[in-house]
């Protein structure tokens, strides 16, 4: 287990590492910051010094030690715009973009597996086919779209809930949440459910198709001929099985909701980091991109692994496999 | 035969199909006492399976269960639906599958599937439960049984699961036991021990067996009787050690000729010519005439249940009449010859 572990965590290393050098060079590639951050009518002096002063004078492989160095030390530098350290500027927006999305992820579990096992439980019921037809609608249906029909539906015509923006934050744990109150609420949960439908759908196929499979089994031909009750077979036998294409999907849409609900956050205004990030690439503001894609990365390698672990916990076949 | 503990009447299982209704077991009857064992003989695509299954009612759609009775302790279970289905399911009348790598759940341990099996039928604590599926372990012959019921099926051998199966199919000491090919896909000598197991099993708790198999070897050291399949029907039963000595049907008498052990090496082995008929393209009358030695004009007529006087029974209208096992070498000169 442990040297399981320390594989993966060299592995993730590797991965962040290769990373690193592909952002900054893609970044690198994209232009030059100081054309953003000065008048063009200012003189080549205060040009020069300004390029001096980070650094961009030097040569790449160069600054790319120096970042690296800078970031070994928990500096990721400090945006060109805000003047502020770009982690702090990141972890401002961070429990915004993390509660929407953990909201978002819930509402779909919640409700995608069940109905997936429904559907896959009764394949030719018409209620199925129902679920069926709406999960396709769940995820090709675009979601801006959607975004701003639930605010015309619900905000504008029938005014239940506010059509975009935070409302009131409480502080939890040192992070400013919203779901705490029931008006923070009530503005989280248009943006949640937006953001919900493409994974909602995603899992309910999955479900659904895994359900289909582990029905057909002999094991559970078997568990039946043992006289377990449907809800046992369905439970124990069923459930267990379908979990692990379950859990990879929810890792990786756990990660891709925090790293790019940009979308989402754009429609309802939400103050999240999907919209920091599109703020940043629109005025080339260079180490916010740079500190936030090493970070993705860095949150993808921590889901993966934890992904992972839960793969041992749940199939003792892959344990044997990884520990010989 | 004793009293029966399962008496199956007139059997029809039929598939629904796009060119019409198949009729996979078709009026298929036989019974079965206390403490005996019934081999069920035929070759792949006979009905054998299937009729395990619909004595269970685990017939799926799109098949379906179209006649005929089940009397399992006298009461027919195939008009039982649901919990009360559930309830005789693994507690009087329960299985064993072919395949014993697939019949496990591979992501939970041996103990966690025991467990819900006990639990299914009795309320007991866990506690009570894990001693039972234990000393069921142990009464098939696995060694160390808490080690087991901490293991996944993974970390077991074929045979070890079969042994498993089966201790789960007896943790209710069920009247009947179904078992569909259950040593088909093991070693041949952990079949030879899952066969005496199951031989001393049947003496000592008094279960019956219907013993799914196509392999005559099997049935003719391990079953009292014999009831062979053809084609969704019964065509031959009596007791084992008399159908094997004298087979009464053609078809029988042709798969006891394939039997490799029967010939001297390097002999040439005689088969039964062509090969088992699609269900949806039946010749009428008897389904094996176009491939009987024996066939006559009769054959294209519903043959009739010959019965012998030493209580057999042959669906055949020219049963082989001798005792001896003359016929035999006759079918396998015949098949030589027209092959």
């Amino acid at each position: 287990m442990i040297g399981f572990l320390i594989q993966r965590i060299l592995q993730a290393l590797l991965v962040i590492v290769a990373m690193s050098v592909i952002v900054f060079l893609g970044v690198y590639a994209i232009g030059n910051p100081i054309d953003v951050m000065i008048d063009p009518a200012s003189d080549q002096a205060l040009r020069e010094a300004l390029i001096h002063r980070y650094g961009l004078d030097l040569p790449l492989i160069q600054q790319y030690f120096v970042f690296m160095n800078n970031m070994l030390h928990g500096d990721l530098g400090e945006s060109f715009i805000y003047r502020l350290p770009v982690l702090s500027l990141i972890f401002s927006r961070f429990p915004a973009t993390l509660e929407l999305a953990l909201c978002a992820m819930l509402i779909a579990t919640c409700l995608g597996i069940p109905l997936g096992l429904w559907a896959g439980y009764k394949p030719d019921a018409l209620s199925s086919k129902a679920i069926m037809a709406f999960s396709v609608l769940g995820f090709s249906v675009p979601t801006f779209w959607v975004g701003l029909l639930l605010i015309m539906t619900f905000a504008v015509e029938l005014g239940w809930l506010p059509s975009g923006g935070r409302g009131p934050t409480a502080n939890v744990l040192g992070m400013n949440l919203s779901v705490t109150s029931l008006e923070g609420l009530s503005y989280i949960i248009l943006p949640a459910l937006n953001l919900a439908l493409f994974k909602l759908g995603l899992l309910i196929r999955l479900t659904r198709a895994g359900t289909v499979e582990v029905m057909s089994s002999d094991y559970v031909r078997f568990a039946r001929a043992q006289g377990l009750s449907e809800g046992k077979v369905v439970g124990l036998h069923v459930l267990k099985n379908i979990s692990i294409p379950i859990v990879t999907v929810f890792g990786l849409e756990l990660g891709s909701t925090l790293a790019f609900a940009v979308v989402t956050e754009t429609v309802f205004n939400w103050p999240g980091m999907g919209k920091l990030i599109i703020d940043s690439i629109t005025v080339l503001d260079r180490p916010v991109m740079v500190a936030y894609l090493i970070l993705v990365v860095f949150l993808f390698v921590l889901i993966n692994l934890a992904v992972d672990l839960i793969y041992g916990q749940l199939d003792p076949r892959i344990r044997v496999k990884a520990s010989s | 035969m004793s009293e029966a503990v399962l008496s199956v009447q007139d059997l029809r299982t039929q598939f629904k199909t796009r060119t019409g209704m198949l009729n996979a077991v078709d009026g298929v009857s036989f019974e079965v006492g206390r403490g005996r064992i019934l081999g069920l003989v035929g070759e792949s695509g006979s009905g054998k399976s299937v009729t395990g299954y619909s004595i269970l009612g685990l017939i799926e759609p799109p098949g379906l269960i179209a006649g005929g009775e089940v009397l399992l302790n006298g009461r027919d279970i195939t008009r039982l639906k649901g919990d009360e289905l559930r309830r005789v399911r693994g507690a009087q009348i329960a299985m064993v599958f072919q395949d014993p790598m697939m019949t496990l759940n591979p992501v939970l341990k041996i103990g966690t599937q025991m467990i819900a099996a006990v639990r299914a039928h009795d309320r007991v604590s866990r506690r009570t439960a894990w001693e039972r599926a234990r000393d069921a372990l142990a009464k098939v012959g696995i060694p160390s049984p808490e080690e087991r019921l901490d293991a996944y099926p993974h970390q077991l051998s074929g045979g070890m699961r079969q042994r498993v199966a089966i201790a789960i199919a007896l943790l209710h000491r069920p009247a009947v036991i179904i078992a569909d090919e259950p040593t088909t896909a093991l070693d041949v000598s952990i079949q030879g021990q899952i066969l005496a197991e199951v031989r001393r099993l049947a003496d000592e708790t008094g279960t019956a067996f219907v013993w799914v198999t196509h392999d005559l070897a099997v049935v003719s050291s391990l079953a009292d009787d014999i009831c062979v399949m053809y084609a969704g029907r019964i065509v031959e039963t009596g007791a084992a050690a008399d159908v094997i000595a004298s087979p009464r049907h053609p078809y029988t008498a042709g798969l006891l000729a394939s039997v490799p052990a029967e010939h001297e090496p390097g002999e040439r082995l005689p088969q039964v010519p062509g090969s088992t008929p699609s269900l949806s393209d039946l010749p009428p009358g008897c389904a094996f005439a176009p491939r009987c030695f024996k066939a006559g004009p009769a054959c294209t007529t519903t043959p009739p249940i010959q019965k012998f006087e030493d209580g057999r029974t042959a669906l055949c209208h020219y049963p082989i009449e001798s005792n001896s096992c003359q016929p035999l070498s006759s079918t396998s000169t015949t098949y030589r010859s027209a092959s």
